[in-house]
Order: structure tokens, then C-alpha cells, then sequence
């Protein structure tokens, strides 16, 4: 409604095109490379029903005397095969955009599902202080005293143990959210509990309080929206971690099944044929991991620097 | 002082209690070890008897009490899968693990201090660029992609170097060293550099925003306007300044080495603790998981509380710290 009117403010999409971010966007060469080329990778496999030639996962569709077979510049290749084929006749190219999509798609939910755990504990903890602010710096010192990787692997290691036998093909995607996001909320709750204890002091904390707005409230509408630029920071670089954690697990081998293959099964799979000359089979998936995590990396390295005001 | 420094050991032994109930909290949750003992014709009275001889029918607490007791003496049990003595086990492995390590910490330092200063003094040069990007990049690969990239190449396709295993190994008391034979020396080549790759990035980075900070600092522009060569304050005033936390990150680090080696491990078949750990992993072979997070944590939390202790001793702001 105020699109209309000249004088009044101006509307959302004028306000984010003469934001610094747009601006800072606009002349980074190497935050639009990434931009594009995350766009065009995360659409390709999401789009991956309706572009791939092949459904990886349909047994029907799969024909044994096309296995093996080399991309499509060398010689004893065929069409529609542009990659070339894996050990079990499965497109590439299919293989891969769907692998994609599974990494994408593990990599995000653990980072909202380590988000509301983070962002929960940090705003509770930073806001009250006194005991369970203690609670929560001691739990964090111990996940933080044990690597990454190391909890990434015993909880996906002891949570499918603990799964019924039947559950343990179909339960391995939601085995490792559980486990990335267990071994990566730490940070945020550190992140957003610095940030509240800095903010509650404000003026407008205070307001909030004599007005008797209710603590929930102040916590999640006036303080969480004041701690977020840290966490958007900490979100995107995680996000390109939680996707190397997961294909680091495939990788080795207590992550996804070979049935439903991510890109760290994949690699895991062509690793096991690096010596009889399908190099294929083990290339393409790791130029496709690495091109995904190195984009969301550069867009993390340029967001940090794009939001931190010091650095203008 | 003395304060301080009972109040960190505290701290740490805090830690590492917490650590050894995670620990015990995998053999509880990972199933009955009566079962997994027990075969078809295993009685009833029978199973009894070996729950009463495992000490399971005691309260929770005394079982984690026992836990502890054990492994603060180095008792972590047998393997489920192969009956041996778990502490044993590891400790034929260990000396594979640390040798790796420790190549691909000195490997970072040599590689990462010398990038760091030319990228922070040379800004803006286009090489120094191509540095800093390539530093993305080595931060984004995960290290098997390395591992198995450096073996399609120097293994498979040059064939210079060996793609698995450790070569020949010379027995110094209970400590085997590949440093000391041609063949091990080859086969350390590939997983030290596929290990220390993310470790150079990271100290490349570290010393490069150093370097900049410090060179911005009175003292060097003093130095610089009494006529002292630039290498002379680069490298005698300025680079002493950044040394402080590199040493501290690389302390630090070497913990989260030996958790990363067992990935390098796996792709390079190096028979280190890691290789052990990932087999127990898949064979849920629960005593030997158990342990190896047990020391490497110990490890990690051995080596930040001394450094938090070192810091102390240098600086005596930080005593009073909380």
C-alpha cells in the first residue's frame, strides 16, 4: 500500500536495493560467482525428477550391459549417458543430481534443527544467567572438548544400533540430522548467548520491562532479532560444514546407504574402483561436493565481511 | 597463581568425567553385552551368573564409578571382536597416528607461516590473491576428496608415490617408526599433506590478519622511520608478534588432528588408532569406541589446559580472569 505514495516510505524492494548488502553483493566478483553457481546446483537437484534421464532408484529402469560405461567425449560411450555410467548401469548425472539433493537437503535440516536448539538454550541462558547459564557453558565445554567428527560419528554409530534392523535403511538420513545437529549447536548457543547478556542491559529491554511485556516475548521479538547478524554469519559457514560432516559419515560408510547415495556415498563407492580406471565414477561426485561446499563458503566469507561495519 | 591453576585442573577433570559418562552412556545404550556374549545354548542361570560377574546388576552410579576407575588406569575391557586387551590394541596403533600427525603439524607450519606473511605483505599482488581464494578452497575440500585426489595423481596416474599402508617400520621398544626406512618415508608423503592441508589454510589465514593488525602498530612504523629493512621488520619484529596464537592454534589443533586422521586414515589404509576406531565403529565393537574417545578427548583437554596455563605464566592479566 505505501508502493503508491511518493513520500512516504520506501517500499521493501527499493529498501533492499539500496541496502549495503545489495550494494556490497553487486561488487563482489566472486560472492555472484558462488551465488549463481549455488543456484544452479541446488536447482538442478531439486529439479532432478524432472531432469535427470534416470531414476537411480527404480531397479526397473536400470540396464546391467550399460554399465561401466565412460562420459560421453570418450571413446565406447552412448548416448543419453553424458557422465558415463556406474558399476550398476545407474546414469551419473542422474546419480548425481540426486545425490545433491540429499546432501542439500541433510545439510539444511541439521542446521535449522541445530538453529531452534541454539538459538533456544543461547536466548534462555544469556537472558537469566545464574544456574542454567552455567548448565549450558559446562554441557557446551564438553561437546566443545571432544572434535566435531568424533560425535558426529558415535551418535550416528549408536543411534542406528538402537534402531530396529527394518528402520535402519530408512531411518539413516534422519540418524545423521540427529547427529550433525547434536554435534554442531554449541556454537550458536555461544554465539547468541554473548550477544543477549550484551543486549538485556539496553534501554529497550528495559522499556520492554516496565511496560510488562512478557519475558518470552522480550526474549524472542526485542533481543533475538538484535542477535541474528552473528548467527546468519555462522549459519551459512555451517551449513557448508554440515555438508562436508555428512559426507565425511557416507564417506565412511555410516551414513547414507548405497541405495539412496548421497555424494559421500558415491565417493565412497568410486573410491573402491580408483585402481581399475572408472575414474568417473569417483570424480564427478567429488567436483560436485567440492563445487557446492566452496560456493557456500565464499558466500559465507563475503556475507561476514558484507555485515561486519567495521570493515567499510 | 597456584589458585588458577588447580581451578583449570579442576576444570579439566570435570570435563573428562563428563566425557568418560558419554563414554559409558554408549555401552548402556548400545544394547545388553550379555546378549552379545551369549550363544544359543546359554541358560538362564547361566546368563545370571555373567551378569553378576560384569557387575550388572549394580545401581547405575557404582557401574559409572567402576567405568571410571578402570579407565583412569587405562582398563577399557576386551574387544567384542577380536578378544584382545583394548589399551593394547591402541597402543600398537598409536605411533602410526602420531607420526602422521606430527608431519602434517610441522607440514602446516612450514607451508602456513611463510604464506600467511607474503599474502599480508604482499596485499593486493595478484598472487597474494590467488592465495587467499585458494585458501577458500582448502578450507572447502573435505580431506578424503584431498586424500583421494593426491592418489589419482601421484599414485595412480605419476605412480611415485604408494597409496595405502605405512611401509617398512623399524621396532624402537614398543614405539614403531616409519621415519627411518625409504618406504616409510614415501608412504608418509600423500597422508601428511592430505591431513595438513585445512591446518596450512587456517595458520595461512591466522598469520596473514595478524600481520596486518601488527603492522599497522606504532612500533613498526617507529622501526620503519629509523631506517630498518623492510625483511628485518617483517620477519624479526613484526612476524614474533603473530607467533603467539599460532602456537596456541597449533596446540590446540594437533586434538582435532588426531579425530581428522582417521579420516586420512581410511583413505590411505594407515594402520593408526583411527583406522581401529572406524573398524570398531562399523562393527560395533563398543569398548574400543569407547576408549579411543576417551583419549583423544583426554588429549584435547590435556593440551588446551596447558596452553590456558602457559598463557597464564606469560601473562599475568590473565590470572585473574574467569
Amino acid at each position: 500500500m505505501t508502493t503508491q505514495s511518493t513520500n512516504s516510505a520506501p517500499s521493501r524492494r527499493k529498501r533492499f536495493r539500496d541496502s549495503d548488502l545489495w550494494w556490497s553483493f553487486t561488487h563482489s566478483w566472486s560472492a555472484r560467482i558462488a551465488a549463481v553457481l549455488l543456484i544452479v546446483l541446488i536447482g538442478s537437484a531439486f529439479l532432478a525428477p524432472w531432469i535427470a534421464p534416470q531414476n537411480p532408484y527404480d531397479a526397473a529402469s536400470l540396464d546391467m550391459w550399460k554399465s561401466e560405461l565412460p562420459p560421453i567425449w570418450q571413446q565406447g560411450s552412448e548416448m543419453p549417458y553424458l557422465l558415463g555410467t556406474d558399476t550398476q548401469g545407474r546414469d551419473m548425472l542422474s546419480v548425481l543430481l540426486y545425490g545433491t539433493r540429499i546432501s542439500v537437503m541433510i545439510g539444511f535440516a541439521s542446521v535449522i534443527f541445530s538453529l531452534l536448539i541454539g538459538l533456544t538454550l543461547g536466548l534462555v541462558a544469556g537472558y537469566f544467567g545464574g544456574i542454567a547459564d552455567n548448565l549450558l557453558m559446562r554441557v557446551g565445554d564438553v561437546v566443545l572438548s571432544i572434535p566435531t567428527i568424533l560425535i558426529a560419528i558415535l551418535v550416528s554409530a549408536v543411534v542406528r544400533q538402537m534402531l530396529p534392523t527394518n528402520l535402519r535403511e530408512i531411518g539413516a538420513a534422519a540418524v545423521l540430522v540427529l547427529a550433525i545437529t547434536l554435534s554442531g549447536w554449541v556454537q550458536y548457543a555461544r554465539t547468541v548467548r554473548a550477544q543477549t547478556i550484551v543486549e538485556r542491559g539496553k534501554e529497550y529491554v528495559m522499556a520492554a520491562k516496565l511496560l510488562n511485556v512478557p519475558k518470552h516475548r522480550i526474549m524472542f521479538r526485542h533481543i533475538l532479532p538484535n542477535t541474528l547478524t552473528p548467527v546468519l554469519v555462522a549459519a551459512t559457514l555451517s551449513f557448508g560444514m554440515a555438508i562436508l560432516t555428512e559426507a565425511t559419515l557416507s564417506f565412511l560408510g555410516i551414513g547414507m546407504p548405497p541405495g539412496q547415495p548421497s555424494l559421500g556415498t558415491l565417493i565412497r563407492i568410486g573410491n573402491q574402483y580408483l585402481f581399475s580406471g572408472l575414474w568417473w565414477m569417483v570424480i564427478f561426485p567429488v567436483v560436485q561436493l567440492s563445487l557446492l561446499v566452496i560456493s557456500v563458503n565464499l558466500l559465507g566469507d563475503w556475507l561476514r565481511d558484507a555485515l561486519n561495519p567495521k570493515l567499510r | 597463581m597456584l589458585v588458577f591453576i588447580i581451578k583449570k585442573l579442576a576444570n579439566a577433570a570435570l570435563v573428562m568425567l563428563a566425557v568418560a559418562f558419554l563414554a559409558f552412556m554408549i555401552f548402556r545404550l548400545a544394547g545388553d553385552p550379555v546378549d552379545m556374549m551369549s550363544t544359543e545354548q546359554t541358560t538362564e542361570a547361566d546368563r545370571e551368573l555373567m551378569r553378576e560377574k560384569l557387575g550388572l546388576n549394580d545401581s547405575f552410579l557404582v557401574q559409572y564409578g567402576r567405568f571410571v576407575g578402570n579407565a583412569a588406569q587405562g582398563e577399557f575391557g576386551i574387544s567384542y571382536r577380536n578378544g584382545q586387551e583394548v589399551l593394547g590394541l591402541i597402543a600398537e596403533r598409536f605411533p602410526a597416528t602420531m607420526e602422521l600427525v606430527l608431519v602434517a603439524t610441522i607440514l602446516s607450519l612450514v607451508v602456513g607461516l611463510p604464506l600467511g606473511v607474503l599474502t599480508a605483505i604482499k596485499r593486493g599482488k595478484w598472487y597474494s590473491e590467488i592465495l587467499q581464494f585458494g585458501s577458500i578452497i582448502g578450507v572447502s575440500l573435505p580431506s578424503f576428496v584431498v586424500g583421494i585426489l593426491l592418489i589419482l595423481v601421484f599414485s595412480v596416474t605419476l605412480g611415485i608415490f604408494p597409496a595405502f599402508g605405512r611401509g617398512e617400520v623399524v621396532d624402537l621398544g614398543w614405539w614403531s617408526t616409519g621415519f627411518l626406512t625409504k618406504t616409510g618415508l614415501m608412504a608418509l608423503v600423500l597422508p601428511s599433506i592430505s591431513l595438513a592441508l585445512y591446518q596450512v589454510t587456517l595458520i595461512m589465514r591466522l598469520v596473514r590478519a595478524e600481520m596486518l593488525e601488527v603492522m599497522r602498530s606504532d612500533y613498526v612504523k617507529f622501526a620503519r622511520a629509523r631506517g630498518i629493512s623492510r625483511t628485518k621488520i617483517y620477519f624479526r619484529h613484526a612476524l614474533r608478534n603473530c607467533l603467539m596464537p599460532v602456537v596456541t592454534l597449533t596446540a590446540m589443533n594437533i586434538g582435532t588432528l588426531i579425530a581428522f586422521a582417521l579420516i586420512t586414515e581410511t583413505v590411505f589404509q594407515w594402520p593408526g588408532m583411527g583406522m581401529l576406531f572406524i573398524q570398531a565403529v562399523t562393527f560395533i565393537d563398543i569398548p574400543v569406541m569407547a576408549a579411543y574417545l576417551c583419549i583423544v578427548s583426554f588429549i584435547f583437554v590435556f593440551l588446551n589446559t596447558m596452553v590456558d596455563i602457559t598463557y597464564a605464566v606469560i601473562d599475568p592479566r590473565l590470572r585473574n580472569a574467569k
